[in-house]
């Protein structure tokens, strides 16, 4: 496929989740072109170490998202805790405390289809492994808007189930090996 | 392209609710406004934006349930309460040199911060020489935050965030139980005027010690919040504190260098005395 280079990079995740992240994100050069939104769920705690957990083992710039933030190659915006994270259409991310989806707030549908709204075929949505069904509407927002959606396979997942639901859902969605799922991301990003 | 339609279908819309009742929703964050719009055209079963926009400008009397819908009302006593905490330890002791204060929650919701900023004043000893402004643009919510009504089954949560502010006694002695609810002491609000006002299109209205506006600035464009802390600014007395949301700040706006931050991690600011 001779796509054109895609514009922005969703993860989503739950029980599992930060172990796969942690094999994606270092393997992902410091100067990967394109911005990375990730929302993984956590229990409501207020503070959440997640965004300082992934950056001792990237190189990637990884912070846990602010209002309005902008989005920027290379840099990693983690959703907050207790909080929605939406992308808007002038590349900056919002909040939002709407009820939770699917018990989760965060939610990864929230993410994903905001992001498929504002971006549509320059999106690249990836679900990892969980324990619930978050994401599977997500990503098919994103398919039917043009974008990517990739799934860490499941047999590869802690809990498979969060990806089941999503290529059951979306029928384009790939799963991917996880050792592979870097190798992928970046060659999406450069459109090859 | 049908969501280019949509896109356009959804400003005239905001255009159409201005125009017509002057509830001006154009400035805020979009992402979110287009979910809570997809909602209300389940709610009132509408095929399409351009649908509802046609029953809202000929039929006034679903406007207060839509606001319903294009607000978000989440709120909980207490919310937060490092939060509280703060206001309560740090804030308060400046608070106390003031012989008469005046405390505006700014997008009070059902008054769940309202009632929190009650207690906590009540508790403090301030709660005799203080005038509360709870202001919304919702008016189901401020009805229902003149009421203090609230539903039994959320009260362990608003107990257990009281108590982790610094609560100096139990929540409970703070309402009735009934018949599934709980009633907030109607002297709670006895010194509370509740008005309806827009940060979006309203103008300030007395000068206050303390503005706490939580989770509503998110809602926002850069330029929208611009607007509300300038508001903020000029309704602050010198030296006067500005309490945010937990992921809310001043750090896109042009008033940011008029104010202090007082404590970051809860997101309360002192206005300077200097400007
Ligand atoms: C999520 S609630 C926040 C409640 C409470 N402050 C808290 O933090 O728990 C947001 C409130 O802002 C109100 N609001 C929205 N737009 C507003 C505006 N332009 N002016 C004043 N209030 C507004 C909504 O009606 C809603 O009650």
């Amino acid at each position: 496929m001779n796509a054109l280079p895609a514009s922005l990079v969703v993860m989503g995740g739950s029980a599992g989740s930060l172990d796969a992240l942690s094999v994606i994100l270092p393997s992902l050069p410091d100067d990967f072109p394109l911005p990375v939104l990730i929302v993984v769920h956590l229990p409501p705690a207020r503070e959440s170490l997640l965004a300082e957990v992934l950056q001792r083992k990237c190189g990637l710039r990884v912070r846990e998202a602010e209002d309005k933030d902008e989005l920027c190659p290379g840099v990693v915006l983690v959703a907050p805790p207790d909080y929605h994270l939406l992308v808007e259409a002038d590349a900056r991310v919002s909040f939002c405390s709407d009820e939770p989806q699917l018990y989760s707030r965060p939610s990864i549908d929230v993410l994903f289809e905001s992001a498929a709204e504002a971006f549509g075929p320059g999106v690249i949505g990836l679900l990892l492994s969980g324990a619930n069904s978050d994401g599977a509407r997500g990503l098919q927002a994103i398919v039917q808007r043009g974008g990517t959606a990739l799934v860490q396979a499941p047999v590869d997942a802690h809990c498979p189930t969060m990806p089941r639901a999503a290529l059951e859902r979306c029928e384009q969605a790939r799963a991917v090996p996880l050792s592979e799922i870097a190798q992928q991301l970046q060659e999406l990003a450069h459109g090859r | 392209m049908p969501h280019r339609t949509e896109d356009l279908e959804l400003r005239l819309l905001l255009e159409a609710i201005f125009h017509r009742y002057h509830y001006d929703f154009r400035g805020y964050s979009l992402a979110s406004l287009k979910r809570r719009v997809r909602q209300a055209l389940e709610k009132f079963d509408c095929q399409s934006i351009s649908q509802l926009q046609d029953r809202v400008l000929h039929d006034a009397k679903i406007l207060p349930a839509l606001l319903g819908v294009l607000t978000v009302q989440v709120s909980e006593l207490f919310r937060d309460p490092p939060y509280f905490k703060a206001i309560r330890e740090r804030v308060v002791p400046h608070l106390r040199t003031y012989p008469s204060l005046r405390v505006w929650v700014a997008g009070c919701s059902a008054g769940e911060e309202l009632y929190s900023l009650a207690i906590l004043f009540r508790e403090e000893g301030l709660e005799e020489r203080t005038i509360f402004y709870a202001t919304d643009i919702n008016p189901e919510a401020l009805r229902r935050a003149q009421e203090g009504v609230y539903s039994l089954d959320r009260l362990q949560l608003f107990s257990e965030n009281h108590r982790q502010s610094g609560g100096r006694r139990s929540l409970s002695e703070y309402y009735t139980a009934a018949y599934g609810h709980a009633r907030f002491d109607p002297s709670l609000r006895a010194r509370t005027v509740f008005s309806d006002h827009s940060l979006v299109t309203d103008e300030v209205f007395a000068e206050m010690q303390l503005i706490s506006c939580r989770n509503v600035l998110i809602y926002f464009d850069r330029e929208l919040q611009n607007r509300a802390i300038g508001l903020f600014h000029d309704s602050l007395a010198r030296r006067g504190f500005l309490g945010l949301g937990a992921k809310e700040s001043l750090r896109f706006s042009d008033h940011a260098g008029a104010f202090e931050e007082f404590d970051r991690l809860e997101k309360i600011y002192l206005k300077r005395g200097d400007r």
